[in-house]
């Protein structure tokens, strides 16, 4: 039964780092993370390593529209995938449950994910540390939460994407409800909420704002990324909303938990009432 | 263990569309049974009942004696070996990795994995990736994922599809060496030419369900179809004459030296005893009706409607 499990994350894993994925995914983080954190503060006149609450701020922003992303186009396939290849068949007349296969393939697919942004931000931190940005004070324990939040963040879009994935007839269908999704949380949601925030005037109480930015787990990492102490210097407003929202690290963090369980339980749902 | 599998008076639906209609099928160990028909006619979705993928809206299945949508059915999984029709695999994956995977899975050593990859031929190629393997190649491995675990019952959909006479020749080979072990063997096809010796026992389906079953002698004496014979020599009258044509007999010429008979069952030996007296007559050859005309008989029928089916008694 535990064997079972362990076989078919270990398999995903395999798969990843077999077609270079994770390789591609984490190279390019680290690629594009440097970029920005290089070529960041050229509006401000100059290049190079600025400071620590601007350098997060930046990878923050990057990691949020791409990982989410990421997470999407790993996931999409999970279900939907196997069922075109024929393989869902099969692995289902096998002696193991559906919720056994669905938690090994997320295990191991969020394994992944977790290595290739650990690879891809590490990556870049190890490069600007070599350059000697790791004398900021707080430059590690920034880039660890950056690092852990991002995962978080990649995982609650993975188990989107296996909620897609689970009750979706045809790949493509999966890969276009992947892409909207990504599209209307990423960008969309953000632009609405702030325009809400301006047109209301201060008048939208902070309660429902604060709800409003955890009830999208990209705003949620975004808020969680923008109040850390390293970036409040470097951004005042959002950070500061959310400050007043009472929106503490821990909450966000569960927030971000709390959406992965929900989505991974929806997935189990139109998983296990799929047919065949 | 006899009754490996039971399906009683099966219906499923999807939606509107009755896939099957009180289908039954029973299959006994050491027994191997043909599950024929048109594509579209319920086998797929009988294979999915089997393995519990599905649940009958009226009627029963008994695999291995639990019911497999059950929770006791992993149990029985875990002794049913399953070739699905067009399964592809992990490209990506060598075989020898995706047989193994398939073994932890099934709970079985990899030792199991690279053993059966030897017995289906394909330990040549075991560590190149799937994708490079022709489709009879994918279809062995097919084969030898169905035979992990030392299967009770094999379900086969479709097995010879894509192979090559000599694959298709071994894979027979191997169902027969398998039924002489007491595994008790479901094969499905559409494919009916050369079926006829590698099976005990047929069950035709059409339109959700069972059209006729027996062994291929019964469901010959229930179709009483005619038998095909053709008589070939020298001749200036053909012999036709001689033969009580009418009674049972309809005779065709086909050139100078050869006709065809069509004679009912029951006068097929006072046709041949004749037709060998004729000095004329140079040989004969005798031609029973085959599966594809008996399937043809039987789909016939259903079209027909019962009332006047002749040979649809039991």
């Amino acid at each position: 039964m535990r064997g079972a499990l362990a076989a078919i994350a270990v398999k995903e894993l395999r798969d990843g780092l077999r077609n270079r994925w994770a390789l591609s995914i984490a190279l390019g983080l680290a690629v594009l993370a440097l970029v920005i954190a290089w070529f960041g503060p050229a509006a401000s006149g100059k290049v190079g390593f600025a400071s620590l609450g601007a350098t997060v701020v930046s990878l923050a922003s990057l990691a949020v529209f791409l990982v989410p992303l990421v997470a999407l186009l790993l996931g999409y396939e999970a279900v939907v995938g196997e069922a075109e290849r024929g393989t869902l068949l099969l692995l289902l007349a096998y002696p193991i449950s559906r919720g056994l296969l669905l938690a090994g393939k997320f295990a191991g697919h969020a394994l992944l994910l977790a290595a290739a942004i650990t690879v891809g931000l590490g990556g870049a931190a190890l490069v600007l540390a070599a350059t000697g940005a790791a004398a900021a004070e707080g430059f590690w324990p920034a880039f660890a939460r950056l690092v852990t939040s991002t995962v978080l963040l990649g995982w609650a879009f993975l188990a989107l994407a296996y909620a897609i994935s689970a009750g979706a007839r045809e790949k493509g269908r999966a890969a276009a409800l992947a892409l909207v999704s990504w599209l209307g949380l990423v960008l969309v949601y953000d632009l609405v909420l702030l325009g809400a925030l301006v047109a209301a005037a201060g008048r939208l109480p902070a309660w429902l704002f604060a709800t409003l930015l955890v009830a999208n787990p990209a705003d949620a990492f975004r808020v969680l990324n923008l109040t850390g102490e390293a970036a409040a210097e470097a951004l005042g407003g959002l950070g500061g909303v959310a400050r007043e929202a009472a929106l503490a690290p821990p909450l966000l963090v569960a927030v971000l938990l709390a959406w992965t369980a929900a989505l991974l339980g929806l997935a189990f749902r139109r998983f296990a009432r799929r047919p065949v | 263990m006899s009754g490996l599998l039971a399906i009683r008076g099966a219906e499923v639906r999807f939606g509107a569309v009755a896939a099957l209609r009180g289908l039954d099928l029973e299959v006994r160990a050491g027994e191997v049974v043909g599950l024929l028909g048109h594509n579209g006619a319920g086998k797929t979705t009988t294979m999915k009942l089997a393995l519990g993928l599905l649940r009958p809206q009226a009627g029963s299945v008994r695999l291995l004696g639990v019911d497999p949508a059950g929770p006791e059915g992993r149990r029985a999984r875990a002794r049913v070996g399953f070739l699905p029709e067009n399964v592809s695999f992990y490209d990506s994956l060598s075989g020898r990795e995706v047989l193994r995977y398939l073994a932890r899975l099934k709970g079985r050593p990899p030792a199991e994995a690279d053993r059966l990859l030897e017995q289906v031929g394909l330990a040549h190629a075991a560590d190149r990736r799937v994708r490079t393997w022709s489709k009879g190649m994918r279809q062995r491995l097919g084969l030898a994922q169905a035979l992990l675990g030392r299967p009770a019952l094999l379900l086969l959909d479709e097995p010879t599809v894509g192979l090559d006479p000599m694959a298709t020749a071994e894979l027979y080979a191997t169902i027969g060496r398998l039924r002489s072990e007491g595994v008790g063997v479901v094969l499905c096809s559409h494919v009916l030419a050369g079926i006829e010796r590698h099976i005990d026992r047929c069950v035709i389906v059409g339109h959700g369900r069972v059209l006729a079953a027996g062994t291929l002698e019964e469901l010959r004496a229930r179709a009483r179809l005619p038998v095909r014979i053709r008589a070939r020599g020298r001749w200036r009258e053909p012999p036709a004459a001689a033969l009580g044509e009418g009674e049972g007999v309809v005779a065709r010429r086909l050139n100078g030296h050869q006709i065809e008979l069509e004679v009912a069952p029951e006068r097929k030996l006072a046709v041949l005893r004749a037709l060998a007296a004729e000095p004329g007559v140079e040989d004969l050859d005798v031609r029973p009706p085959g599966l594809e005309t008996l399937y043809a008989h039987f789909d016939a029928m259903l079209h027909r409607g019962p009332q006047d089916g002749r040979g649809e008694a039991p």
